[in-house]
C-alpha cells in the first residue's frame, strides 16, 4: 500500500505489520513519534501487543529481555542519551542471546543539549553484540525493520538487532512508504532456550571464567553467522517485494579511483555529489555501508579512500575511517563532519572529494580545506 | 520453642523443595531460609526473578543450580522492570505463571527503586519480595538504604548515621491491592502471605526481614531467635495491608503492647556493639513511634 510518511512512522507500521507480543518503550526526541505512533496503534487495535509505557530506557531493555526471555517477540525503541543510559541492558540482551529489535533514532550527545543527527551514540554500542544497521530513506526504514526481526530470531543469530536512523533528518523528513503484507517472511519466533517452568532452568548466574569465555566466543560466531542470515533475508526480501539491499549500498563504485563511505542520510547527499563529479569529469563513487555490526568485508580495493564519520572517538580518531584504514591497510582521508546536525550539502561532500589529502584527518567547518 | 498451633501449619507446608541442599548460602543465612518458603507458597509454576544480591551467588556457578524452579537473573537495578516485561509476555499468551522478584533491600531500597516504583505504577501483575538483611551482602556488608542508624557496615565503621529508609510507606504510596512485613524467623506466617499476596491480580509486595550472621555479627544458630526479638521487640511489625486495609499480627500485636528491652534485640549483635546512648535513645523512640503509628492507623479502620 502506498503512503506518505516520516522514517518514525515507517518504524511503526512496520512494528504494526510484525506485531510483537510485548513493546516496552520511553520517549526521546526525535524518537518520540514512534512512541506516540505505536500508543495510538494500540489504542485503536490495530496492533495487538502489550505496550508498557515504562519510567525509563533502562527498563524498557530490561522489560524486553523479560518478555523475549518467555518466547515472544520484542520492541523498543530509542535515542542518544535513552540509549546509553540502557547501555547495563543492552549488553545484557545479547548476552542473554535474545532477539530483541530496536530502533534507534541517531542524536548527538550532551552536553550541551543538542537533539540533532550524530551517530557517536550507536557508535558507543558497537562493541555490546548487537547487530548494527544504517538506514538513509524512510523506505529503507520501514524494509530493514521488516528483515531485523528476522535476522535476529533466526536460530543462528539470537543476537538483537539496532536499526538506526539519522535524527530528523530522517525521522522526521516525509518519503512515500510502500508498506507490504509480511505473510511468510517472518517464521514464527522459536526461542531455543525460552523459560519454561515445566523445565527449570537457571539463567545468566554465577559463570566461572572458560564458561564465560565460551559464551563470548558463542556470540561472536553468530556474529559472524549473521553474515549470511542478513545475505539471505535480504534476497528473500528482495525477491517477494522487490526491494533490493546489501551490507553496502554502492554508487558508482565500479570504475572510480576514488570512493567516498559514509552511512545514513549523508549517503544519499554523497550520490547527488557523486553525480556533480561525473559531470566534471572526476571518476568518484559512493559507497553507503548499511551493515556496521557484524562489519562486511569492504569491497575497496585500488581505490583512494575518503571516510566520513559523524561520530569521534576522543583520541583515536573517527571510528569508520579507523575501522576501514584497518581493514584495507591503507591510509584514507577521515572527514569528520556532521555532528550535532551540523548541516553537510552534496557540494560540501563533492568538496571533500576534490581536496582529498589521503593520511589526514579534516574537521569541517573547524579545519580549512587547503 | 514451637507451640503445638504452629507444627499443625507448618504440617500443610508443602514437602516440595525447591531450594536444594547445594546452597552456597553462608551458615545461618536467612535469605535462603526465607526462599525455601516463599518457593513452597508459590508452587512450580513461578519464574523467579532476581537481580545482582545474596541470592544470585547461593544459587552456585553455572552449569549448577541449587533451586529447582526458572530463575532469571537481571542487572541489579533492573529485576522490577525485567519481571513487568516477563509478567506482560505470560499474560499475552494466556499463562498464569506467577513472576516473583526475590530481591535485596539495596536492589530495592536502593538502585533499583525507579524500576520498582514504575512497576507497581503501571500494575504490574507480580509479587515482589525484599529480603531484608539490612546492607549489601553481596559485596561483603556495605551500608544500605536499609541499614539502621547506629549500625556498623563496612562503610559505616562507626555505625550508620542516617535512619532506616521507610520503604513500607513508600510503597504503600502507590496503593497495591496487597501488601505484607513477613520474617524469615516466622515461616508459618511467610508461607501464608505468599500464598495470599498471589491470589491478587496486580502487584504485591512483602518486606521480609533476613538476619544475615556475617553482617550483623552474630553466631549462626541465633538467626531465628534475632529474627523473633526483632519482632518481640517491635523494631520489626509483622502486618498485611490488604486494598489500604492494615490487619497487625498477633504476635505484634502482643509485642506492641508489652515489647521487649530493645537491648535485647541489640545486644547479640555485632554491628551495634558500642552504639552510642544517643543514638540507641534516637532508635528506641522511633521504635515507640511507629508503634504508635501502626495502631492508629488499624484502630482508624
Ligand atoms: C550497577 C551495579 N552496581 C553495583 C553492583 C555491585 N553489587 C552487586 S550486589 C550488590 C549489593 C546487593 O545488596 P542487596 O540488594 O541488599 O542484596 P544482598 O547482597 O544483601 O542480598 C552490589 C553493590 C552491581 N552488580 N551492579
Ligand atoms: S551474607 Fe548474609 S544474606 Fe548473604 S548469604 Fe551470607 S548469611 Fe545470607
Ligand atoms: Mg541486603
Amino acid at each position: 500500500m502506498k503512503k506518505i510518511a516520516t522514517g518514525n512512522k515507517a518504524v511503526a507500521e512496520a512494528v504494526k505489520q510484525i506485531q510483537p507480543a510485548v513493546i516496552a518503550a520511553y520517549p526521546i526526541t526525535p524518537q518520540t513519534e514512534i512512541v506516540e505512533q505505536i500508543a495510538e496503534f494500540v489504542s485503536s487495535g490495530e496492533l495487538k501487543s502489550r505496550y508498557i509505557p515504562v519510567e525509563s530506557e533502562h527498563s524498557a531493555m530490561a522489560a524486553c529481555i523479560g518478555a523475549s526471555i518467555t518466547g515472544v517477540r520484542t520492541f523498543t525503541a530509542t535515542s542518544s542519551h535513552g540509549l546509553l543510559y540502557m547501555h547495563e541492558m543492552t549488553n545484557w540482551a545479547a548476552g542473554a542471546r535474545l532477539p530483541v529489535v530496536m530502533a534507534n533514532v541517531n542524536r548527538s550527545i550532551g552536553p550541551g543539549w543538542n537533539i540533532w543527527a550524530e551517530h557517536t551514540d550507536a557508535m558507543q554500542e558497537r562493541d555490546t553484540g548487537w547487530l548494527q544497521v544504517y538506514v538513509s530513506t524512510v523506505q529503507e526504514a520501514y524494509d530493514t525493520t521488516l528483515m531485523a526481526f528476522r535476522i535476529a530470531e533466526h536460530n543462528d543469530v539470537l543476537l538483537p538487532v539496532m536499526v538506526n536512523l539519522d535524527g530528523f533528518s530522517l525521522s522526521h523528513i516525509m518519503q512515500p512508504l510502500d508498506t507490504v503484507e509480511t505473510g511468510d517472511f517472518l517464521p514464527p519466533m522459536y526461542l531455543p532456550h525460552a523459560i519454561d517452568p515445566k523445565n527449570p532452568a537457571g539463567y545468566g548466574g554465577l559463570t566461572g571464567p572458560e564458561q564465560h569465555f565460551k559464551f563470548r566466543w558463542d556470540i561472536e560466531r553468530s556474529m559472524r553467522d549473521s553474515v549470511k542470515i542478513i545475505d539471505e533475508t535480504e534476497k528473500d526480501f528482495a525477491n517477494r517485494f522487490g526491494r533490493k539491499y546489501g551490507f553496502t549500498e554502492d554508487y558508482q563504485c565500479d570504475d572510480a579511483d576514488v570512493v567516498i563511505v559514509s552511512m545514513g542520510t549523508l549517503g544519499k547527499e554523497a550520490e547527488v555529489a557523486i553525480d556533480m563529479l561525473r559531470r566534471e569529469g572526476v571518476r568518484a563513487g559512493s559507497m553507503r555501508l548499511r551493515w556496521l555490526r557484524p562489519f562486511p568485508k569492504l569491497n575497496l580495493k585500488g581505490k583512494e579512500i575518503v571516510v566520513i564519520d559523524r561520530d569521534y572517538s576522543f583520541g583515536f580518531g573517527g571510528v569508520l575511517a579507523k575501522s576501514i584504514q584497518a581493514q584495507q591497510k591503507t591510509d584514507v582521508f577521515s572527514v569528520i563532519a556532521g555532528l550535532g546536525g551540523q548541516e553537510v550539502t552534496y557540494e560540501d561532500i563533492a568538496d571533500f572529494i576534490r581536496k582529498r589529502r589521503i593520511g589526514e584527518e579534516f574537521w569541517f567547518g573547524v579545519n580549512d580545506h587547503v | 520453642m514451637i507451640s503445638l498451633q504452629e507444627l499443625d501449619t507448618i504440617g500443610e507446608i508443602p514437602q516440595e523443595e525447591y531450594v536444594l541442599k547445594c546452597t552456597s548460602a553462608c551458615a545461618g543465612c536467612s535469605d535462603s531460609l526465607a526462599l525455601r518458603y516463599v518457593l513452597k507458597a508459590a508452587g512450580p509454576d513461578t519464574v523467579l526473578v532476581v537481580p545482582a544480591c545474596c541470592t544470585s551467588v547461593i544459587q552456585g556457578i553455572y552449569p549448577n543450580t541449587a533451586f529447582n524452579i526458572p530463575v532469571y537473573n537481571i542487572a541489579f537495578a533492573a529485576a522490577a522492570a525485567c519481571a513487568s516485561g516477563m509478567s506482560n509476555a505470560f499474560r499475552a499468551t494466556g499463562k498464569k505463571t506467577n513472576v516473583i522478584v526475590y530481591a535485596g533491600d539495596g536492589g530495592t531500597l536502593d538502585i533499583g527503586i525507579q524500576s520498582m516504583s514504575g512497576a507497581f505504577e503501571r500494575g504490574t501483575d507480580f509479587l515482589y519480595i525484599c529480603y531484608d538483611n539490612e546492607a549489601y551482602g553481596n559485596t561483603g556488608m556495605q551500608r544500605s538504604g536499609a541499614t539502621p542508624m547506629g549500625a556498623r557496615t563496612t562503610t559505616t565503621p562507626t555505625g550508620k548515621i542516617d535512619a532506616k529508609k521507610d520503604i513500607d510507606a513508600i510503597i504503600a504510596a502507590h496503593n497495591p491491592p496487597y501488601m505484607a512485613t513477613a520474617a524469615a524467623a516466622y515461616p508459618q506466617d511467610l508461607f501464608k502471605k505468599v500464598q495470599k499476596a498471589l491470589t491478587f491480580r496486580g502487584p504485591s509486595f512483602i518486606h521480609v526481614l533476613a538476619p544475615c550472621p556475617p553482617g550483623w555479627r552474630f553466631s549462626t544458630e541465633k538467626t531465628v531467635e534475632i529474627g523473633k526479638l526483632a519482632v518481640k521487640s517491635g523494631m520489626w511489625i509483622l502486618y498485611e495491608r490488604e486494598f489500604g486495609k492494615l490487619t497487625i499480627n498477633p504476635q505484634s500485636k502482643a509485642a506492641m503492647k508489652r515489647p521487649v528491652p530493645l537491648e535485647e534485640y541489640l545486644a547479640p549483635q555485632g554491628r551495634f556493639k558500642g552504639i552510642d546512648a544517643k543514638t540507641f535513645e534516637t532508635l528506641r523512640q522511633h521504635l515507640v513511634k511507629n508503634i504508635k503509628k501502626l495502631s492508629a492507623e488499624e484502630a482508624e479502620e
